[in-house]
Protein backbone atom coordinates (compact mmCIF):
# COMPACT_ATOMS: atom_id res chain seq x y z
CA UNK A 1 0.00 0.00 0.00
CA UNK A 2 1.11 3.52 -0.72
CA UNK A 3 2.42 5.57 2.19
CA UNK A 4 1.66 9.23 2.65
CA UNK A 5 3.70 12.04 4.12
CA UNK A 6 1.51 13.75 6.66
CA UNK A 7 2.64 17.24 7.62
CA UNK A 8 0.53 19.22 10.04
CA UNK A 9 0.73 21.52 13.02
CA UNK A 10 0.11 20.01 16.44
CA UNK A 11 -0.12 22.39 19.39
CA UNK A 12 1.73 25.02 17.41
CA UNK A 13 4.61 22.79 16.30
CA UNK A 14 5.16 21.52 12.75
CA UNK A 15 5.10 17.71 12.83
CA UNK A 16 5.42 15.08 10.13
CA UNK A 17 5.34 11.33 9.72
CA UNK A 18 4.88 8.84 6.92
CA UNK A 19 1.88 6.59 7.37
CA UNK A 20 -0.54 4.34 5.54
CA UNK A 21 -3.85 5.87 4.43
CA UNK A 22 -5.72 3.74 6.96
CA UNK A 23 -3.92 5.34 9.92
CA UNK A 24 -6.48 7.23 12.00
CA UNK A 25 -5.59 10.67 13.33
CA UNK A 26 -5.91 9.26 16.86
CA UNK A 27 -3.36 6.49 16.21
CA UNK A 28 -1.16 8.99 14.36
CA UNK A 29 -1.09 11.30 17.39
CA UNK A 30 -0.58 8.48 19.87
CA UNK A 31 1.70 6.08 18.01
CA UNK A 32 3.58 8.19 15.49
CA UNK A 33 3.91 11.42 17.46
CA UNK A 34 3.90 9.89 20.95
CA UNK A 35 1.12 12.21 22.12
CA UNK A 36 -0.80 9.76 24.29
CA UNK A 37 -2.87 12.43 26.03
CA UNK A 38 -5.59 11.84 23.43
CA UNK A 39 -7.47 8.77 24.66
CA UNK A 40 -9.30 6.09 22.71
CA UNK A 41 -12.44 4.55 24.14
CA UNK A 42 -14.94 3.22 21.64
CA UNK A 43 -13.04 3.96 18.42
CA UNK A 44 -16.23 4.50 16.46
CA UNK A 45 -17.31 8.00 17.33
CA UNK A 46 -19.62 7.42 20.27
CA UNK A 47 -17.69 8.18 23.49
CA UNK A 48 -15.87 11.45 22.71
CA UNK A 49 -12.65 10.50 24.57
CA UNK A 50 -10.57 11.12 21.43
CA UNK A 51 -11.93 14.63 20.72
CA UNK A 52 -9.29 17.10 19.49
CA UNK A 53 -9.54 20.47 17.76
CA UNK A 54 -8.95 20.51 14.01
CA UNK A 55 -8.67 24.05 12.65
CA UNK A 56 -10.47 25.23 15.76
CA UNK A 57 -13.45 22.85 15.46
CA UNK A 58 -13.96 19.82 17.70
CA UNK A 59 -13.48 16.51 15.88
CA UNK A 60 -13.33 12.82 16.76
CA UNK A 61 -9.73 11.83 16.05
CA UNK A 62 -10.87 8.18 15.77
CA UNK A 63 -13.14 9.17 12.86
CA UNK A 64 -10.50 11.06 10.88
CA UNK A 65 -7.69 9.62 8.87
CA UNK A 66 -4.29 11.21 9.40
CA UNK A 67 -4.14 11.91 5.65
CA UNK A 68 -7.30 14.01 5.99
CA UNK A 69 -5.48 16.23 8.50
CA UNK A 70 -2.63 17.15 6.15
CA UNK A 71 -1.96 20.88 6.52
CA UNK A 72 -4.39 21.18 9.44
CA UNK A 73 -3.88 22.94 12.74
CA UNK A 74 -4.54 20.31 15.42
CA UNK A 75 -4.78 20.96 19.13
CA UNK A 76 -4.68 18.21 21.72
CA UNK A 77 -4.88 18.17 25.50
CA UNK A 78 -1.07 18.40 25.67
CA UNK A 79 -1.38 21.92 24.22
CA UNK A 80 -3.53 23.35 27.00
CA UNK A 81 -0.97 23.89 29.76
CA UNK A 82 1.77 26.44 29.07
CA UNK A 83 5.22 26.21 30.64
CA UNK A 84 4.05 23.46 33.01
CA UNK A 85 1.21 25.62 34.29
CA UNK A 86 -2.38 24.53 33.83
CA UNK A 87 -4.67 26.93 31.99
CA UNK A 88 -7.80 28.48 33.43
CA UNK A 89 -10.06 25.64 32.28
CA UNK A 90 -7.77 22.98 33.71
CA UNK A 91 -7.57 24.86 37.04
CA UNK A 92 -11.35 25.20 37.15
CA UNK A 93 -11.87 21.49 36.43
CA UNK A 94 -9.34 20.65 39.13
CA UNK A 95 -11.08 22.93 41.64
CA UNK A 96 -14.48 21.41 40.79
CA UNK A 97 -13.24 17.79 40.96
CA UNK A 98 -14.24 17.53 37.30
CA UNK A 99 -12.53 14.19 36.83
CA UNK A 100 -11.99 10.96 38.73
CA UNK A 101 -10.19 8.28 36.72
CA UNK A 102 -9.45 10.90 34.07
CA UNK A 103 -9.98 8.65 31.07
CA UNK A 104 -12.64 10.89 29.55
CA UNK A 105 -10.91 14.13 30.59
CA UNK A 106 -8.85 14.94 27.46
CA UNK A 107 -11.94 14.70 25.25
CA UNK A 108 -14.02 16.79 27.64
CA UNK A 109 -11.31 19.47 27.91
CA UNK A 110 -11.03 19.84 24.15
CA UNK A 111 -14.81 19.87 23.63
CA UNK A 112 -15.16 22.48 26.41
CA UNK A 113 -12.35 24.55 24.86
CA UNK A 114 -14.34 24.62 21.62
CA UNK A 115 -17.53 25.51 23.48
CA UNK A 116 -15.95 28.42 25.37
CA UNK A 117 -14.42 29.77 22.15
CA UNK A 118 -17.91 29.74 20.65
CA UNK A 119 -19.93 30.84 23.70
CA UNK A 120 -17.69 32.45 26.39
CA UNK A 121 -20.45 32.43 29.03
CA UNK A 122 -22.59 29.38 28.30
CA UNK A 123 -25.74 28.55 30.25
CA UNK A 124 -25.97 25.21 32.01
CA UNK A 125 -28.29 23.98 29.24
CA UNK A 126 -25.78 25.02 26.57
CA UNK A 127 -23.01 23.23 28.45
CA UNK A 128 -25.02 20.02 28.74
CA UNK A 129 -25.92 20.19 25.05
CA UNK A 130 -22.31 20.76 23.99
CA UNK A 131 -21.07 17.90 26.18
CA UNK A 132 -23.82 15.45 25.20
CA UNK A 133 -21.41 13.53 22.98
CA UNK A 134 -18.81 12.91 25.68
CA UNK A 135 -19.30 9.97 27.99
CA UNK A 136 -17.96 9.86 31.56
CA UNK A 137 -18.42 6.69 33.58
CA UNK A 138 -17.22 8.14 36.90
CA UNK A 139 -18.37 11.62 37.79
CA UNK A 140 -22.08 11.71 36.98
CA UNK A 141 -21.31 14.91 35.03
CA UNK A 142 -22.34 17.41 37.76
CA UNK A 143 -18.75 18.24 38.68
CA UNK A 144 -17.81 18.58 35.01
CA UNK A 145 -20.65 21.04 34.34
CA UNK A 146 -19.61 22.91 37.49
CA UNK A 147 -16.05 23.08 36.23
CA UNK A 148 -17.19 24.65 32.96
CA UNK A 149 -19.31 27.21 34.82
CA UNK A 150 -16.34 28.02 37.04
CA UNK A 151 -13.98 28.36 34.06
CA UNK A 152 -16.48 30.69 32.38
CA UNK A 153 -16.48 32.91 35.46
CA UNK A 154 -20.10 32.13 36.33
CA UNK A 155 -21.24 32.56 39.92
CA UNK A 156 -23.95 29.90 40.05
CA UNK A 157 -21.75 26.80 40.32
CA UNK A 158 -21.81 24.63 43.42
CA UNK A 159 -18.77 24.93 45.67
CA UNK B 1 7.83 -3.33 12.54
CA UNK B 2 6.75 -0.99 15.27
CA UNK B 3 4.33 -2.38 17.80
CA UNK B 4 2.16 0.65 17.07
CA UNK B 5 1.46 -0.61 13.58
CA UNK B 6 -0.44 -3.55 15.04
CA UNK B 7 -3.12 -1.24 16.32
CA UNK B 8 -4.62 -0.42 12.91
CA UNK B 9 -8.32 -0.99 12.68
CA UNK B 10 -9.38 -0.45 9.05
CA UNK B 11 -8.32 -2.83 6.28
CA UNK B 12 -5.73 -1.36 3.89
CA UNK B 13 -6.91 0.94 1.11
CA UNK B 14 -5.49 3.49 -1.24
CA UNK B 15 -6.33 7.17 -0.93
CA UNK B 16 -6.61 10.04 -3.33
CA UNK B 17 -7.56 13.66 -2.69
CA UNK B 18 -8.34 15.29 -6.04
CA UNK B 19 -8.72 19.09 -6.36
CA UNK B 20 -11.45 19.00 -8.99
CA UNK B 21 -14.79 17.28 -9.51
CA UNK B 22 -13.64 16.07 -12.96
CA UNK B 23 -10.67 14.27 -11.42
CA UNK B 24 -12.83 12.70 -8.70
CA UNK B 25 -15.37 11.49 -11.27
CA UNK B 26 -12.55 10.08 -13.37
CA UNK B 27 -11.15 8.12 -10.42
CA UNK B 28 -14.59 6.76 -9.51
CA UNK B 29 -15.30 5.90 -13.15
CA UNK B 30 -12.04 3.93 -13.45
CA UNK B 31 -12.36 2.06 -10.16
CA UNK B 32 -16.03 1.11 -10.38
CA UNK B 33 -17.55 -0.14 -7.15
CA UNK B 34 -14.10 -0.83 -5.63
CA UNK B 35 -13.85 2.88 -4.77
CA UNK B 36 -15.82 4.92 -2.25
CA UNK B 37 -16.13 8.67 -1.93
CA UNK B 38 -15.02 10.02 1.46
CA UNK B 39 -16.87 13.09 2.71
CA UNK B 40 -16.84 13.82 6.47
CA UNK B 41 -16.06 10.21 7.33
CA UNK B 42 -18.48 10.22 10.26
CA UNK B 43 -20.31 7.18 8.89
CA UNK B 44 -17.70 5.72 6.55
CA UNK B 45 -14.72 5.62 8.95
CA UNK B 46 -16.66 3.60 11.58
CA UNK B 47 -17.69 1.18 8.80
CA UNK B 48 -14.01 0.84 7.83
CA UNK B 49 -12.85 0.40 11.42
CA UNK B 50 -15.46 -2.30 12.00
CA UNK B 51 -14.44 -3.75 8.61
CA UNK B 52 -18.01 -3.61 7.38
CA UNK B 53 -16.73 -1.77 4.30
CA UNK B 54 -13.59 -2.79 2.36
CA UNK B 55 -13.06 -0.36 -0.49
CA UNK B 56 -9.76 -0.50 -2.37
CA UNK B 57 -9.68 3.27 -2.85
CA UNK B 58 -11.07 6.25 -0.95
CA UNK B 59 -11.64 9.39 -3.02
CA UNK B 60 -11.55 12.27 -0.53
CA UNK B 61 -13.87 15.07 -1.66
CA UNK B 62 -12.62 17.65 0.87
CA UNK B 63 -10.25 19.39 -1.57
CA UNK B 64 -12.92 20.10 -4.19
CA UNK B 65 -13.81 23.71 -3.46
CA UNK B 66 -16.80 23.76 -5.84
CA UNK B 67 -18.55 21.21 -3.59
CA UNK B 68 -18.29 23.55 -0.61
CA UNK B 69 -20.37 26.43 -1.90
CA UNK B 70 -23.56 27.55 -0.21
CA UNK B 71 -25.76 30.20 -1.76
CA UNK B 72 -29.20 31.37 -2.83
CA UNK B 73 -30.00 31.98 -6.49
CA UNK B 74 -32.92 31.66 -8.94
CA UNK B 75 -35.47 30.81 -6.26
CA UNK B 76 -33.34 28.05 -4.71
CA UNK B 77 -31.01 27.60 -1.81
CA UNK B 78 -28.12 25.47 -3.06
CA UNK B 79 -25.90 23.58 -0.64
CA UNK B 80 -22.79 21.91 -2.03
CA UNK B 81 -22.43 18.25 -1.01
CA UNK B 82 -19.32 19.05 1.05
CA UNK B 83 -20.93 21.79 3.14
CA UNK B 84 -20.40 20.65 6.75
CA UNK B 85 -23.49 20.13 8.87
CA UNK B 86 -22.17 22.59 11.46
CA UNK B 87 -21.53 25.26 8.80
CA UNK B 88 -25.07 24.93 7.41
CA UNK B 89 -26.58 25.04 10.88
CA UNK B 90 -24.90 28.39 11.54
CA UNK B 91 -25.71 29.96 8.15
CA UNK B 92 -28.29 32.76 8.14
CA UNK B 93 -29.44 31.94 4.60
CA UNK B 94 -30.29 28.38 5.65
CA UNK B 95 -32.19 29.73 8.67
CA UNK B 96 -34.15 32.16 6.48
CA UNK B 97 -34.80 30.05 3.36
CA UNK B 98 -34.99 26.54 4.82
CA UNK B 99 -35.86 26.89 8.51
CA UNK B 100 -36.79 23.21 8.81
CA UNK B 101 -33.28 22.28 7.69
CA UNK B 102 -31.76 24.72 10.17
CA UNK B 103 -33.86 23.17 12.94
CA UNK B 104 -33.05 19.58 11.89
CA UNK B 105 -29.26 19.96 11.73
CA UNK B 106 -28.66 20.40 15.49
CA UNK B 107 -30.56 17.13 16.06
CA UNK B 108 -27.76 15.24 14.27
CA UNK B 109 -25.29 13.60 16.64
CA UNK B 110 -23.07 16.00 18.56
CA UNK B 111 -21.11 19.18 17.72
CA UNK B 112 -17.91 17.23 17.06
CA UNK B 113 -19.78 14.95 14.61
CA UNK B 114 -21.40 17.87 12.80
CA UNK B 115 -18.16 19.82 12.43
CA UNK B 116 -16.94 17.01 10.13
CA UNK B 117 -20.16 15.47 8.77
CA UNK B 118 -21.50 16.85 5.50
CA UNK B 119 -24.91 17.45 3.92
CA UNK B 120 -24.00 15.25 0.96
CA UNK B 121 -22.60 12.47 3.15
CA UNK B 122 -25.73 12.26 5.24
CA UNK B 123 -28.02 12.15 2.19
CA UNK B 124 -25.84 9.63 0.32
CA UNK B 125 -25.50 7.40 3.37
CA UNK B 126 -29.34 7.26 3.51
CA UNK B 127 -29.71 5.96 7.03
CA UNK B 128 -33.48 5.42 7.38
CA UNK B 129 -33.37 6.99 10.86
CA UNK B 130 -31.40 10.07 9.75
CA UNK B 131 -32.97 13.52 9.85
CA UNK B 132 -31.82 15.04 6.56
CA UNK B 133 -33.38 12.49 4.17
CA UNK B 134 -36.84 13.04 5.73
CA UNK B 135 -36.29 16.80 5.65
CA UNK B 136 -35.28 16.61 1.96
CA UNK B 137 -38.60 14.87 1.25
CA UNK B 138 -40.66 17.49 3.02
CA UNK B 139 -38.74 20.30 1.32
CA UNK B 140 -39.32 18.65 -2.10
CA UNK B 141 -35.62 19.25 -2.65
CA UNK B 142 -33.66 18.25 -5.73
CA UNK B 143 -30.45 16.28 -5.48
CA UNK B 144 -27.95 17.02 -8.21
CA UNK B 145 -25.67 14.14 -9.18
CA UNK B 146 -22.83 13.83 -11.65
CA UNK B 147 -20.82 11.02 -13.21
CA UNK B 148 -18.31 10.83 -16.03
CA UNK B 149 -20.38 8.27 -17.95
CA UNK B 150 -23.78 9.97 -17.75
CA UNK B 151 -23.03 13.61 -16.98
CA UNK B 152 -25.19 15.66 -14.67
CA UNK B 153 -28.74 14.84 -13.61
CA UNK B 154 -31.21 16.16 -11.08
CA UNK B 155 -33.08 13.67 -8.90
CA UNK B 156 -36.19 14.62 -6.92
CA UNK B 157 -35.81 13.71 -3.25
CA UNK B 158 -38.93 11.55 -3.65
CA UNK B 159 -36.99 9.29 -6.07
CA UNK B 160 -33.58 9.42 -4.37
CA UNK B 161 -33.97 7.08 -1.38
CA UNK B 162 -34.56 3.66 -2.91
CA UNK B 163 -33.97 1.25 -0.01
CA UNK B 164 -32.21 0.48 3.24
CA UNK B 165 -29.01 2.60 3.12
CA UNK B 166 -29.49 2.67 -0.66
CA UNK B 167 -29.95 5.57 -3.05
CA UNK B 168 -30.47 6.20 -6.72
CA UNK B 169 -26.74 7.08 -7.06
CA UNK B 170 -24.61 4.73 -9.17
CA UNK B 171 -21.21 3.66 -7.76
CA UNK B 172 -19.37 6.01 -10.14
CA UNK B 173 -21.70 8.93 -9.41
CA UNK B 174 -21.32 11.76 -6.91
CA UNK B 175 -23.97 13.82 -5.24
CA UNK B 176 -22.83 17.38 -5.90
CA UNK B 177 -25.52 19.57 -4.34
CA UNK B 178 -28.87 19.82 -2.63
CA UNK B 179 -31.27 22.37 -4.12
CA UNK B 180 -34.09 23.61 -1.92
CA UNK B 181 -36.91 25.63 -3.52
CA UNK B 182 -37.74 28.87 -1.68
CA UNK B 183 -40.85 28.49 0.46
CA UNK B 184 -44.14 29.96 -0.75
CA UNK B 185 -45.56 32.84 1.33
CA UNK B 186 -47.63 31.70 4.31
CA UNK B 187 -45.77 28.45 4.94
CA UNK B 188 -44.70 27.13 8.31
CA UNK B 189 -42.33 24.26 9.03
CA UNK B 190 -41.50 22.01 11.96
CA UNK B 191 -39.26 19.07 12.82
CA UNK B 192 -39.29 16.93 15.95
CA UNK B 193 -38.01 13.55 17.07
CA UNK B 194 -37.89 11.08 19.89
CA UNK B 195 -34.44 9.69 20.69
CA UNK B 196 -33.17 7.81 23.72
CA UNK B 197 -30.63 10.53 24.48
CA UNK B 198 -29.91 13.89 22.93
CA UNK B 199 -27.75 13.32 19.86
CA UNK B 200 -28.68 9.69 19.32
CA UNK B 201 -30.28 8.65 16.06
CA UNK B 202 -34.03 9.18 16.26
CA UNK B 203 -36.26 6.26 17.17
CA UNK B 204 -38.80 8.15 15.08
CA UNK B 205 -38.47 11.62 13.58
CA UNK B 206 -40.98 13.81 11.72
CA UNK B 207 -40.81 16.90 9.52
CA UNK B 208 -43.87 18.84 8.39
CA UNK B 209 -44.92 21.82 6.31
CA UNK B 210 -48.25 23.62 6.33
CA UNK B 211 -49.25 26.38 3.90
CA UNK B 212 -52.34 28.32 4.78
CA UNK B 213 -54.58 29.75 2.08
CA UNK B 214 -54.19 33.48 2.63
CA UNK B 215 -57.83 34.29 1.79
CA UNK B 216 -59.65 31.48 3.64
CA UNK B 217 -57.15 30.67 6.39
CA UNK B 218 -57.67 26.98 5.59
CA UNK B 219 -54.91 24.52 4.78
CA UNK B 220 -53.72 25.08 1.21
CA UNK B 221 -51.07 22.38 1.34
CA UNK B 222 -49.66 20.08 4.01
CA UNK B 223 -46.62 17.82 3.83
CA UNK B 224 -45.27 15.36 6.37
CA UNK B 225 -42.37 12.89 6.27
CA UNK B 226 -41.03 10.42 8.82
CA UNK B 227 -37.66 8.89 9.68
CA UNK B 228 -37.17 5.62 11.53
CA UNK B 229 -40.36 3.88 10.43
CA UNK B 230 -39.12 1.77 7.49
CA UNK B 231 -36.27 1.02 5.11
CA UNK B 232 -36.35 4.56 3.74
CA UNK B 233 -37.68 7.92 4.91
CA UNK B 234 -41.44 7.99 4.24
CA UNK B 235 -43.62 10.79 2.86
CA UNK B 236 -47.25 10.43 3.97
CA UNK B 237 -49.09 11.60 0.86
CA UNK B 238 -52.50 10.07 1.69
CA UNK B 239 -52.46 11.64 5.12
CA UNK B 240 -51.50 14.97 3.56
CA UNK B 241 -54.48 14.82 1.20
CA UNK B 242 -56.87 14.45 4.14
CA UNK B 243 -55.76 17.92 5.23
CA UNK B 244 -56.40 19.69 1.92
CA UNK B 245 -58.82 22.54 2.57
CA UNK B 246 -59.24 21.59 6.23
CA UNK B 247 -59.44 24.02 9.11
CA UNK B 248 -55.95 24.08 10.73
CA UNK B 249 -57.35 22.96 14.09
CA UNK B 250 -56.40 20.25 16.60
CA UNK B 251 -59.14 17.91 15.37
CA UNK B 252 -57.77 17.76 11.83
CA UNK B 253 -54.23 17.13 13.06
CA UNK B 254 -55.38 14.40 15.44
CA UNK B 255 -57.24 12.67 12.57
CA UNK B 256 -54.15 12.98 10.39
CA UNK B 257 -52.00 11.49 13.15
CA UNK B 258 -54.35 8.54 13.55
CA UNK B 259 -54.42 7.96 9.81
CA UNK B 260 -50.62 8.15 9.58
CA UNK B 261 -50.04 5.71 12.44
CA UNK B 262 -52.49 3.20 10.94
CA UNK B 263 -50.62 3.19 7.61
CA UNK B 264 -47.19 2.37 9.05
CA UNK B 265 -45.56 -0.97 9.66
CA UNK B 266 -42.41 0.19 11.43
CA UNK B 267 -39.51 -2.07 12.42
CA UNK B 268 -39.00 -3.38 15.94
CA UNK B 269 -35.62 -3.41 17.69
CA UNK B 270 -34.07 -2.95 21.13
CA UNK B 271 -35.06 0.72 21.13
CA UNK B 272 -38.76 0.12 20.60
CA UNK B 273 -41.43 -2.28 19.43
CA UNK B 274 -43.36 -1.69 16.21
CA UNK B 275 -46.39 -0.62 18.24
CA UNK B 276 -44.31 1.90 20.20
CA UNK B 277 -42.87 3.37 17.01
CA UNK B 278 -46.33 3.58 15.44
CA UNK B 279 -47.60 5.42 18.51
CA UNK B 280 -44.65 7.84 18.53
CA UNK B 281 -45.05 8.45 14.80
CA UNK B 282 -48.68 9.50 15.36
CA UNK B 283 -47.72 11.83 18.19
CA UNK B 284 -44.96 13.44 16.13
CA UNK B 285 -47.18 13.85 13.06
CA UNK B 286 -49.73 15.69 15.19
CA UNK B 287 -47.13 17.87 16.94
CA UNK B 288 -45.19 18.87 13.85
CA UNK B 289 -48.32 19.66 11.81
CA UNK B 290 -49.73 21.75 14.63
CA UNK B 291 -46.48 23.68 15.11
CA UNK B 292 -46.06 24.16 11.35
CA UNK B 293 -49.61 25.56 11.12
CA UNK B 294 -48.95 27.91 14.02
CA UNK B 295 -45.78 29.16 12.33
CA UNK B 296 -47.64 29.56 9.02
CA UNK B 297 -50.16 31.75 10.81
CA UNK B 298 -47.34 33.83 12.32
CA UNK B 299 -45.66 34.13 8.91
CA UNK B 300 -48.85 35.31 7.21
C1 LIG C 1 -21.75 9.22 17.23
C2 LIG C 1 -22.49 9.55 15.96
C3 LIG C 1 -23.80 9.99 16.02
C4 LIG C 1 -24.49 10.29 14.86
N1 LIG C 1 -25.78 10.69 14.97
C5 LIG C 1 -26.48 10.98 13.86
C6 LIG C 1 -27.84 11.39 13.92
O1 LIG C 1 -28.42 11.52 15.01
N2 LIG C 1 -28.49 11.64 12.76
C7 LIG C 1 -27.88 11.52 11.54
O2 LIG C 1 -28.50 11.77 10.53
N3 LIG C 1 -26.60 11.15 11.44
C8 LIG C 1 -25.89 10.88 12.56
N4 LIG C 1 -24.58 10.49 12.45
C9 LIG C 1 -23.99 10.38 11.09
C10 LIG C 1 -23.51 11.73 10.60
O3 LIG C 1 -24.59 12.58 10.28
C11 LIG C 1 -22.67 11.57 9.34
O4 LIG C 1 -21.92 12.73 9.24
C12 LIG C 1 -23.39 11.38 8.04
O5 LIG C 1 -24.33 10.36 8.07
C13 LIG C 1 -22.41 11.03 6.93
O6 LIG C 1 -21.83 12.18 6.49
P1 LIG C 1 -20.28 12.25 6.23
O7 LIG C 1 -20.05 13.53 5.53
O8 LIG C 1 -19.54 12.01 7.46
O9 LIG C 1 -20.10 11.08 5.15
P2 LIG C 1 -19.08 9.84 5.05
O10 LIG C 1 -19.07 9.07 6.30
O11 LIG C 1 -17.78 10.33 4.52
O12 LIG C 1 -19.81 9.04 3.90
C14 LIG C 1 -21.01 8.33 4.13
C15 LIG C 1 -21.38 7.52 2.88
O13 LIG C 1 -21.81 8.37 1.83
C16 LIG C 1 -20.95 8.27 0.69
N5 LIG C 1 -20.79 9.64 0.19
C17 LIG C 1 -20.38 10.71 0.91
N6 LIG C 1 -20.45 11.84 0.17
C18 LIG C 1 -20.90 11.47 -1.06
C19 LIG C 1 -21.21 12.19 -2.25
N7 LIG C 1 -21.04 13.53 -2.33
N8 LIG C 1 -21.67 11.50 -3.31
C20 LIG C 1 -21.86 10.16 -3.23
N9 LIG C 1 -21.60 9.43 -2.13
C21 LIG C 1 -21.12 10.07 -1.05
C22 LIG C 1 -19.68 7.63 1.20
O14 LIG C 1 -19.02 6.91 0.20
C23 LIG C 1 -20.21 6.73 2.29
O15 LIG C 1 -20.71 5.54 1.75
C24 LIG C 1 -23.85 10.18 13.59
C25 LIG C 1 -22.52 9.75 13.52
C26 LIG C 1 -21.83 9.42 14.68
C27 LIG C 1 -20.42 8.95 14.58
S1 LIG D 1 -12.69 6.84 20.77
FE1 LIG D 1 -13.31 8.33 19.35
S2 LIG D 1 -15.32 8.74 19.99
FE2 LIG D 1 -14.80 7.06 21.25
S1 LIG E 1 -13.51 10.54 35.08
FE1 LIG E 1 -13.55 8.42 34.70
S2 LIG E 1 -14.63 8.33 32.81
FE2 LIG E 1 -14.79 10.39 33.33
Amino acid sequence: MTSFDVELTVNGLARRATVEARRTLADFLREDLGLTGTHLGCEHGVCGACTVLVDGEPARSCLMLAVQARGADVRTVEGLAAGGKMNRLQEAMWDSHGFQCGFCTPGFLMQITALLADIPEPSEAEIREALSGNICRCTGYESIVNGVLRAAGATGFLE
Amino acid sequence: MRVGSLTVKPPPFDYSAPDTLEEALFLLGEAGDEARPLAGGQSLVPLLSLRLARPSLLVDLAGITTLRTLGAADGHLALGAMVRERQAERDVRVRRLAPVLADALPLIGHPAIRSRGTIGGSLSHADPAAELPAVALVLEAELVAESRARGRRSIAAANFFTGFFTTELAPDELLTSLRVPSPAPGTGWAVDEVARRHGDFAIVGAAAMVRLDTSTGRIGEARVALAGVGDTPVRLRETERMLDGAEPADGAFADAAEDAAARLSPPADVHGSAAYRRHIAGVLVRRTLKLAAQRAREAA
